[in-house]
């Protein structure tokens, strides 16, 4: 028991500490102990952040929006045909195929961006939201895990006598096996939109111009810049605290899809 | 209409309704139509990236006409892998991930294993608070996470180096020998409860007949966790292994936002930062070469491990 607390302690600490960084006033980060709250000043904190730069701090999270929300919401549909079909289609180079994907699942994605870097840059699509989108919606892990959850969650018979009545394969799949598989689906989106949240690496690579950065790419920037503005130091704590929030209630909410989703996961 | 009906009549027909003509299930267009919207951008995004990597690799860029010539690029053979063995700061940069990944990813493995056990026992109470704070972190990007911990580290915030001085302990966590292992520090706050929960979702679905058999022949809540719990959960534990193995070789947020505030990290600390250097500088080939190494030394490892463990284990 104290040795969870203890540990408790540690997952918390650095989190606890943010919250109370983002409620003072720059003058009392470094004069003020880092654990005990100050001068309340988390408004003001919270104004000056997104005035920052005409804004540029709604616009990431906007960007953010776009690349991990939506680049997830793509990505589990796709990742969620292609997996059904695997699982439930029968037709020659089936296995074949899953390898390949599988092998995809073992390739470090900071070894893809730079080669992707330079197709993109030859095409001119480097330094667009494409840039960083178009690569996001691929996971073959999505892919696997949802090949599992359809041979898990979608009886054969269902299928065959839906067939039988005379539904279409996508009309099957969308009526019936998607209804199926969503706490499965869930799961999927979660695991991708947190791989695409936290990829520093692509969007680096991929991005020269301010307006189109994610939420992190912008805060690892403006680190950067604290030793000669040191009144950033604020604002990225601030920044810090706004990106994560949002990010673990959702997290706490869906805790139910994240479980079977690892427990799926560790099948193999 | 017809061709629904010899569908069904074929689904009547062959015995046990799977066997169909023409390798079973819906037509080839059909089974396109639902695999190429992944597949599509799987090539693009994948395999044409790893490919085109492959051929960056194998080029050089020669000049004519000695420095203000004219640069053409040219098939090269193993020249570029030749260099990327003789670099110094290549074999540094490895040599630094290994040492991390040897110590970092046994401790955090560990922790992550002790308290899937403590979760499962019946002994804990509130362990549904304790698994969310643990996996918590997961929730946070390296990046934000590195910005944390810095500012935990740094001797100008840090509450925590407060703490130690006013105990008499002079802590320099950005320090040249230090600085490697408050990296590792951040990986494992981050990793700690997802590596945890992959094994408490193993453990839990072990049969609990199984322990109270244990249990009338005497064994020891100790025995039943570490004779039959993890033995049990083993594929689990060499998944988490395998993940880590790969994470590790592909540190690069981390440090690079350590290098922000500590003179101590160079840009060619890892091996994923020396690549990223190389291409800044244009050295396109041999930044594709230095990826392709990584990517090969990551492939051996995992899969060497697995094999290993797996034969071992007799699974």
């Amino acid at each position: 028991m104290a040795l969870m607390l203890l540990l408790a302690i540690y997952f918390l600490l650095p989190i606890y500490f943010l919250i109370v960084a983002a409620t003072k006033p720059q003058g009392d980060l470094a004069a003020t102990n880092g654990l005990t709250f100050s001068h309340f000043n988390l408004f003001e904190n919270l104004r000056v952040l997104f005035s920052r730069s005409d804004g540029i701090f709604g616009k990431w999270i906007v960007n953010t929006v776009i690349y991990a929300v939506f680049g997830a919401l793509v990505g589990t549909l796709i990742s969620a045909l292609c997996g059904y079909a695997l699982a439930k289609f029968r037709f020659r180079g089936r296995e074949f195929l899953f390898s390949v994907i599988l092998g995809g699942v073992l390739v470090p994605t900071t070894a893809l961006a730079l080669p992707l870097f330079l197709l993109f840059s030859a095409t001119g699509i480097v330094n667009t939201y494409f840039a960083v989108f178009l690569p996001s919606i691929v996971s073959p892990f999505g892919v696997y895990l949802a090949r599992i959850f359809a041979n898990a969650a979608v009886p054969q018979e269902l299928l065959e006598s839906a067939r039988l009545d005379g539904a279409g394969e996508f009309r099957t799949f969308f009526s019936v096996a998607f209804k199926l598989m969503t706490p499965s689906l869930v799961t999927i989106f979660l695991f991708q939109f947190v791989a695409i949240w936290n990829n520093f690496f692509l969007p680096m690579v991929m991005l020269q111009k301010e307006s189109l950065f994610p939420i992190t790419l912008g805060l690892y920037e403006w680190n950067g810049q604290t030793a000669r503005a040191p009144l950033l130091q604020e604002s990225v704590i601030t920044g810090s605290l706004v990106s994560i929030v949002p990010v673990i209630i959702v997290f706490i909410l869906l805790q139910r899809f994240w479980r079977t989703g690892l427990a799926a996961g560790s099948l193999k | 209409m017809t061709d629904i009906a010899t569908r069904a009549a074929r689904v009547v027909q062959s015995p046990g309704g799977r066997r169909r003509p023409g390798g079973g299930g819906p037509r080839a267009g059909t089974i396109f139509a639902f695999v190429i919207p992944f597949f599509l951008p799987f090539v693009l995004f994948y395999l044409v990236p790893v490919g085109y990597a492959l051929w960056q690799s194998v080029r050089v860029v020669r000049r004519t006409g000695g420095q203000y010539g004219t640069s053409y690029t040219t098939f090269g053979g193993f020249e570029q892998y030749t260099k990327v063995f003789q670099n110094d700061e290549f074999w540094s940069s490895v040599g630094r991930i290994g040492l991390f990944g040897i110590v970092q990813v046994p401790v955090m493995l560990f922790v992550a294993l002790v308290i899937a056990l403590l979760l499962d026992t019946p002994l804990l109470k509130l362990k549904s608070v304790f698994r969310i704070t643990a996996f918590m972190p997961y929730a946070v990007p390296g990046v934000i996470a590195a910005i944390m911990w810095s500012y935990l580290y740094s001797p100008q915030l840090s509450p925590v180096v407060d703490l130690l001085n006013d105990i008499g302990l002079k802590p320099d966590f950005l320090g040249p020998g230090a600085v490697l292992w408050s990296a590792a520090n951040i990986s494992t706050w981050l990793w700690t409860g997802y590596n945890m929960l992959i094994m408490f979702s193993a453990l839990q679905s072990i049969p609990q007949e199984l322990y109270e058999a244990a249990k009338l022949d005497g064994a020891s809540n100790w025995a039943i966790a570490w004779q039959i719990k993890v033995p049990i959960i083993a594929p689990s534990i060499i998944l988490t292994t395998v993940f880590s193995i790969i994470g590790t070789l592909q540190l690069y947020a981390e440090p690079a936002v350590l290098r922000q505030i500590s003179s101590n990290i160079s840009s060619t600390f890892t091996p994923n930062m020396l690549a990223y250097a190389v291409a800044s500088g244009n050295n396109y080939q041999q930044a594709a070469a230095i990826s392709v190494v990584i990517a090969v030394i990551t492939f051996v490892l995992s899969f060497g491990f697995m094999r290993l463990t797996s034969k071992r284990a007799g699974l």
